[in-house]
Protein backbone atom coordinates (compact mmCIF):
# COMPACT_ATOMS: atom_id res chain seq x y z
CA UNK A 1 0.00 0.00 0.00
CA UNK A 2 1.20 3.25 -0.89
CA UNK A 3 1.89 6.00 2.06
CA UNK A 4 2.14 9.76 1.47
CA UNK A 5 5.49 10.73 2.48
CA UNK A 6 5.65 14.60 3.64
CA UNK A 7 7.86 16.76 1.45
CA UNK A 8 10.69 17.36 4.21
CA UNK A 9 11.31 13.50 4.78
CA UNK A 10 11.52 13.76 0.44
CA UNK A 11 13.54 16.44 0.80
CA UNK A 12 15.83 15.45 3.47
CA UNK A 13 16.43 12.06 1.31
CA UNK A 14 17.53 14.08 -1.92
CA UNK A 15 19.68 16.42 0.11
CA UNK A 16 22.88 14.36 0.05
CA UNK A 17 22.63 13.64 -3.77
CA UNK A 18 22.24 17.32 -4.44
CA UNK A 19 24.90 18.23 -2.24
CA UNK A 20 26.87 15.93 -3.51
CA UNK A 21 26.03 16.71 -7.17
CA UNK A 22 26.99 20.31 -6.44
CA UNK A 23 30.45 19.36 -5.22
CA UNK A 24 31.91 17.89 -8.11
CA UNK A 25 34.87 20.45 -9.72
CA UNK A 26 34.74 19.94 -13.30
CA UNK A 27 38.08 21.90 -14.12
CA UNK A 28 39.63 19.38 -12.02
CA UNK A 29 37.48 16.33 -13.35
CA UNK A 30 38.38 17.42 -16.81
CA UNK A 31 42.53 16.92 -15.52
CA UNK A 32 41.59 13.65 -13.64
CA UNK A 33 40.12 12.20 -17.16
CA UNK A 34 42.74 13.51 -18.88
CA UNK A 35 45.42 11.53 -17.03
CA UNK A 36 43.23 8.63 -15.17
CA UNK A 37 40.74 7.52 -17.59
CA UNK A 38 42.86 9.21 -21.06
CA UNK A 39 44.17 5.23 -21.60
CA UNK A 40 41.13 3.46 -22.28
CA UNK A 41 38.43 6.49 -22.89
CA UNK A 42 37.76 9.63 -25.50
CA UNK A 43 34.36 12.27 -25.00
CA UNK A 44 33.51 11.46 -28.43
CA UNK A 45 34.97 7.79 -29.52
CA UNK A 46 35.07 4.16 -28.55
CA UNK A 47 38.53 3.25 -27.80
CA UNK A 48 39.45 0.59 -25.46
CA UNK A 49 36.79 1.51 -23.44
CA UNK A 50 33.23 3.53 -24.85
CA UNK A 51 32.90 6.91 -25.89
CA UNK A 52 31.48 9.05 -23.00
CA UNK A 53 29.73 11.83 -24.52
CA UNK A 54 26.30 11.76 -23.15
CA UNK A 55 26.94 9.29 -20.64
CA UNK A 56 24.50 10.83 -17.88
CA UNK A 57 21.27 9.99 -18.68
CA UNK A 58 22.44 7.49 -21.17
CA UNK A 59 20.73 3.72 -20.56
CA UNK A 60 24.24 1.31 -19.69
CA UNK A 61 25.68 -0.78 -22.74
CA UNK A 62 24.02 1.44 -25.29
CA UNK A 63 26.67 3.27 -27.19
CA UNK A 64 26.82 1.73 -31.05
CA UNK A 65 29.13 -0.06 -32.22
CA UNK A 66 31.00 -0.43 -28.72
CA UNK A 67 31.50 -3.87 -27.85
CA UNK A 68 30.41 -4.69 -24.42
CA UNK A 69 30.24 -7.05 -21.63
CA UNK A 70 27.54 -9.35 -21.87
CA UNK A 71 27.02 -7.99 -17.81
CA UNK A 72 26.77 -4.45 -19.12
CA UNK A 73 24.58 -5.07 -22.65
CA UNK A 74 22.03 -6.74 -20.22
CA UNK A 75 22.04 -4.05 -17.27
CA UNK A 76 18.92 -2.18 -16.69
CA UNK A 77 20.98 0.49 -15.31
CA UNK A 78 20.84 4.14 -16.35
CA UNK A 79 23.63 6.63 -15.60
CA UNK A 80 23.29 9.40 -13.18
CA UNK A 81 25.12 11.19 -10.73
CA UNK A 82 24.00 8.48 -8.54
CA UNK A 83 24.69 5.77 -10.30
CA UNK A 84 27.97 6.62 -12.04
CA UNK A 85 29.23 7.24 -8.35
CA UNK A 86 28.43 3.96 -7.37
CA UNK A 87 30.08 2.19 -11.04
CA UNK A 88 33.56 4.54 -10.83
CA UNK A 89 33.58 3.64 -6.56
CA UNK A 90 32.99 -0.56 -7.80
CA UNK A 91 32.54 -1.22 -10.74
CA UNK A 92 32.61 -5.12 -10.08
CA UNK A 93 29.88 -4.62 -7.23
CA UNK A 94 27.22 -2.26 -9.47
CA UNK A 95 27.17 -4.40 -12.24
CA UNK A 96 28.89 -8.41 -11.96
CA UNK A 97 31.11 -9.43 -14.83
CA UNK A 98 31.67 -6.48 -16.01
CA UNK A 99 35.50 -5.85 -17.59
CA UNK A 100 36.76 -2.67 -16.29
CA UNK A 101 39.26 -3.72 -13.18
CA UNK A 102 39.64 0.18 -12.73
CA UNK A 103 37.74 2.11 -9.96
CA UNK A 104 37.91 5.77 -7.97
CA UNK A 105 38.19 5.28 -4.77
CA UNK A 106 37.90 9.00 -3.67
CA UNK A 107 34.45 10.32 -3.12
CA UNK A 108 35.74 14.05 -4.02
CA UNK A 109 37.59 12.59 -7.67
CA UNK A 110 34.32 10.74 -8.76
CA UNK A 111 32.30 13.61 -8.16
CA UNK A 112 34.95 15.84 -9.92
CA UNK A 113 35.15 13.45 -12.57
CA UNK A 114 31.25 13.28 -13.11
CA UNK A 115 30.85 17.07 -13.22
CA UNK A 116 33.21 17.11 -15.95
CA UNK A 117 30.85 13.89 -17.79
CA UNK A 118 28.10 15.92 -17.23
CA UNK A 119 29.62 19.01 -19.12
CA UNK A 120 29.57 16.93 -22.35
CA UNK A 121 26.02 16.21 -23.03
CA UNK A 122 24.96 13.81 -25.63
CA UNK A 123 24.78 15.52 -29.73
CA UNK B 1 70.12 -1.90 -30.11
CA UNK B 2 69.42 1.81 -31.30
CA UNK B 3 71.42 4.50 -29.43
CA UNK B 4 70.20 6.81 -27.07
CA UNK B 5 69.83 10.04 -28.73
CA UNK B 6 71.37 12.82 -26.37
CA UNK B 7 68.77 15.16 -27.54
CA UNK B 8 66.20 13.17 -26.13
CA UNK B 9 67.72 11.77 -23.19
CA UNK B 10 69.87 14.15 -20.43
CA UNK B 11 73.13 11.98 -19.63
CA UNK B 12 72.18 11.54 -16.26
CA UNK B 13 69.31 9.54 -17.42
CA UNK B 14 71.49 7.76 -19.94
CA UNK B 15 72.82 4.98 -17.81
CA UNK B 16 69.92 4.01 -16.63
CA UNK B 17 67.98 3.98 -19.51
CA UNK B 18 70.14 1.73 -21.45
CA UNK B 19 69.81 -1.15 -18.62
CA UNK B 20 65.80 -0.72 -18.14
CA UNK B 21 65.80 -2.03 -21.74
CA UNK B 22 67.87 -4.83 -21.37
CA UNK B 23 65.01 -5.96 -18.46
CA UNK B 24 62.46 -5.68 -20.81
CA UNK B 25 59.69 -7.98 -20.62
CA UNK B 26 59.12 -10.95 -22.69
CA UNK B 27 56.44 -13.35 -23.04
CA UNK B 28 58.32 -16.47 -20.94
CA UNK B 29 59.10 -13.85 -18.18
CA UNK B 30 56.33 -13.21 -17.67
CA UNK B 31 55.21 -16.78 -17.56
CA UNK B 32 57.84 -17.51 -15.20
CA UNK B 33 56.51 -14.59 -12.89
CA UNK B 34 52.89 -15.12 -12.56
CA UNK B 35 54.11 -18.90 -12.25
CA UNK B 36 51.02 -19.69 -14.89
CA UNK B 37 52.24 -23.34 -15.46
CA UNK B 38 50.42 -24.21 -12.45
CA UNK B 39 46.80 -22.14 -12.65
CA UNK B 40 43.98 -24.50 -13.64
CA UNK B 41 43.00 -24.91 -16.96
CA UNK B 42 38.93 -24.19 -16.14
CA UNK B 43 38.72 -20.76 -15.09
CA UNK B 44 36.36 -19.75 -12.17
CA UNK B 45 34.70 -16.82 -11.14
CA UNK B 46 38.29 -14.63 -10.00
CA UNK B 47 40.49 -16.06 -12.87
CA UNK B 48 37.68 -14.72 -14.88
CA UNK B 49 38.02 -11.88 -13.47
CA UNK B 50 41.39 -11.50 -13.99
CA UNK B 51 41.60 -12.54 -17.27
CA UNK B 52 39.41 -9.28 -17.72
CA UNK B 53 41.50 -6.94 -16.71
CA UNK B 54 44.69 -8.44 -18.96
CA UNK B 55 42.04 -8.06 -21.87
CA UNK B 56 41.48 -4.94 -21.21
CA UNK B 57 45.25 -4.61 -20.74
CA UNK B 58 45.94 -6.30 -23.94
CA UNK B 59 43.15 -3.63 -25.87
CA UNK B 60 44.93 -0.73 -24.14
CA UNK B 61 48.50 -2.55 -25.87
CA UNK B 62 47.49 -2.70 -29.46
CA UNK B 63 46.06 0.91 -29.34
CA UNK B 64 49.73 1.94 -28.22
CA UNK B 65 51.64 -0.16 -31.12
CA UNK B 66 49.31 1.20 -33.88
CA UNK B 67 49.17 4.80 -32.21
CA UNK B 68 53.09 4.59 -32.34
CA UNK B 69 52.67 3.03 -36.01
CA UNK B 70 50.39 6.12 -37.13
CA UNK B 71 53.53 8.48 -35.69
CA UNK B 72 56.03 6.21 -37.35
CA UNK B 73 54.63 6.58 -40.96
CA UNK B 74 52.81 10.05 -40.56
CA UNK B 75 56.18 11.21 -41.99
CA UNK B 76 56.05 13.92 -39.14
CA UNK B 77 59.02 12.31 -36.45
CA UNK B 78 62.82 13.18 -37.45
CA UNK B 79 65.18 10.95 -36.58
CA UNK B 80 66.15 10.32 -33.38
CA UNK B 81 62.66 10.79 -32.04
CA UNK B 82 61.60 8.29 -34.98
CA UNK B 83 64.09 5.61 -33.33
CA UNK B 84 62.68 6.53 -29.91
CA UNK B 85 58.98 5.75 -31.28
CA UNK B 86 59.87 2.71 -32.72
CA UNK B 87 61.93 1.56 -29.64
CA UNK B 88 58.65 2.24 -27.63
CA UNK B 89 56.31 0.44 -30.17
CA UNK B 90 58.66 -2.56 -29.78
CA UNK B 91 58.05 -2.35 -26.11
CA UNK B 92 54.76 -2.52 -26.41
CA UNK B 93 54.48 -5.49 -29.05
CA UNK B 94 56.83 -7.06 -25.75
CA UNK B 95 53.61 -6.18 -23.67
CA UNK B 96 51.09 -7.69 -26.15
CA UNK B 97 52.89 -10.89 -26.58
CA UNK B 98 53.16 -11.25 -23.00
CA UNK B 99 49.77 -10.46 -22.17
CA UNK B 100 48.30 -12.76 -24.60
CA UNK B 101 50.39 -15.72 -23.56
CA UNK B 102 49.19 -15.43 -20.16
CA UNK B 103 45.36 -14.55 -20.60
CA UNK B 104 45.97 -17.98 -22.93
CA UNK B 105 47.66 -19.82 -20.57
CA UNK B 106 44.80 -18.85 -18.41
CA UNK B 107 42.39 -20.64 -20.31
CA UNK B 108 41.44 -17.53 -21.45
CA UNK B 109 40.45 -16.02 -25.03
CA UNK B 110 42.68 -12.87 -26.21
CA UNK B 111 40.49 -9.98 -27.79
CA UNK B 112 41.18 -9.03 -31.32
CA UNK B 113 43.45 -6.00 -32.74
CA UNK B 114 41.17 -3.77 -34.92
CA UNK B 115 42.16 -2.05 -38.29
CA UNK B 116 45.13 0.62 -38.20
CA UNK B 117 42.51 2.79 -39.73
CA UNK B 118 40.20 2.12 -37.00
CA UNK B 119 42.78 3.48 -34.02
CA UNK B 120 43.52 6.33 -36.48
CA UNK B 121 40.14 7.30 -36.44
CA UNK B 122 39.39 7.13 -32.20
CA UNK B 123 43.15 8.68 -32.04
CA UNK B 124 42.15 11.66 -34.66
CA UNK B 125 45.26 10.90 -36.54
CA UNK B 126 44.00 13.05 -39.06
CA UNK B 127 44.64 16.08 -36.44
CA UNK B 128 48.23 15.66 -36.12
CA UNK B 129 50.36 18.00 -38.28
CA UNK B 130 54.12 18.35 -36.43
CA UNK B 131 56.16 16.12 -34.02
CA UNK B 132 55.00 17.97 -31.28
CA UNK B 133 51.31 16.81 -31.63
CA UNK B 134 52.33 12.90 -32.21
CA UNK B 135 54.97 13.18 -28.98
CA UNK B 136 51.90 15.01 -27.42
CA UNK B 137 49.68 12.09 -28.13
CA UNK B 138 51.70 9.34 -26.98
CA UNK B 139 52.70 11.05 -24.13
CA UNK B 140 49.20 11.47 -22.78
CA UNK B 141 48.36 7.78 -23.80
CA UNK B 142 51.63 6.93 -21.49
CA UNK B 143 50.47 8.25 -18.63
CA UNK B 144 47.14 7.35 -19.01
CA UNK B 145 48.50 3.76 -19.70
CA UNK B 146 50.92 4.13 -16.26
CA UNK B 147 47.60 5.44 -14.61
CA UNK B 148 45.68 2.64 -15.62
CA UNK B 149 48.12 -0.08 -14.77
CA UNK B 150 48.54 1.34 -11.44
CA UNK B 151 45.02 1.58 -11.16
CA UNK B 152 43.81 -1.78 -11.73
CA UNK B 153 46.82 -3.93 -9.53
CA UNK B 154 43.99 -3.46 -6.30
CA UNK B 155 41.53 -5.62 -9.20
CA UNK B 156 43.61 -8.71 -9.31
CA UNK B 157 43.13 -11.95 -7.48
CA UNK B 158 46.22 -12.79 -8.44
CA UNK B 159 49.06 -10.76 -6.72
CA UNK B 160 51.43 -12.07 -9.67
CA UNK B 161 49.10 -10.29 -12.18
CA UNK B 162 49.56 -7.39 -9.92
CA UNK B 163 52.98 -7.56 -9.65
CA UNK B 164 53.50 -7.72 -13.61
CA UNK B 165 50.61 -4.89 -13.95
CA UNK B 166 53.13 -3.03 -11.98
CA UNK B 167 56.35 -3.96 -13.98
CA UNK B 168 53.69 -2.87 -17.11
CA UNK B 169 53.18 0.71 -15.40
CA UNK B 170 57.17 1.06 -15.05
CA UNK B 171 57.41 0.61 -18.60
CA UNK B 172 54.69 3.03 -19.43
CA UNK B 173 56.21 5.70 -16.61
CA UNK B 174 59.55 5.49 -18.45
CA UNK B 175 58.58 6.05 -22.24
CA UNK B 176 56.43 9.03 -20.67
CA UNK B 177 59.47 10.40 -18.55
CA UNK B 178 61.55 10.73 -22.60
CA UNK B 179 58.71 11.59 -24.02
CA UNK B 180 57.88 15.13 -21.89
CA UNK B 181 61.46 15.72 -21.62
CA UNK B 182 61.40 15.32 -25.64
CA UNK B 183 58.48 17.84 -25.43
CA UNK B 184 61.00 20.14 -23.08
CA UNK B 185 57.93 19.69 -20.11
CA UNK B 186 59.11 19.65 -16.87
CA UNK B 187 58.93 16.73 -14.29
CA UNK B 188 56.04 17.08 -12.24
CA UNK B 189 56.28 19.57 -9.26
CA UNK B 190 55.41 16.79 -6.57
CA UNK B 191 56.12 13.88 -6.36
CA UNK B 192 53.77 10.98 -6.43
CA UNK B 193 52.43 12.06 -9.41
CA UNK B 194 51.02 9.17 -11.19
CA UNK B 195 48.67 5.92 -10.23
CA UNK B 196 46.39 8.84 -7.14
Amino acid sequence: MLTRRPFWLIAASLAPALAWAQAGDAVRGKQLYESRCIACHSIDANRVGPAHQGVVGRKAGSVADYDYSPAVKASSIVWTTVTLDHWLEDPEKTIPGQKMGYSVPEAQDRADLIAWLAKNPGP
Amino acid sequence: MTETPSQLIVPARRAFLTGTSKIALSASAILLLAGKDTLAQSMGGPMAADVGILNVALGLEYEAINAYQLGAQSGLLQKPVLDIAVKFQGDHKGHRDALVATIQKMGGKPVDEKKLDDYAKALKADTLKSQADVLDLAARLEMGATNAYLGVIPSFKDAQLAKIAGRLAADETMHWTILNNALGRPLPAEALPFGA
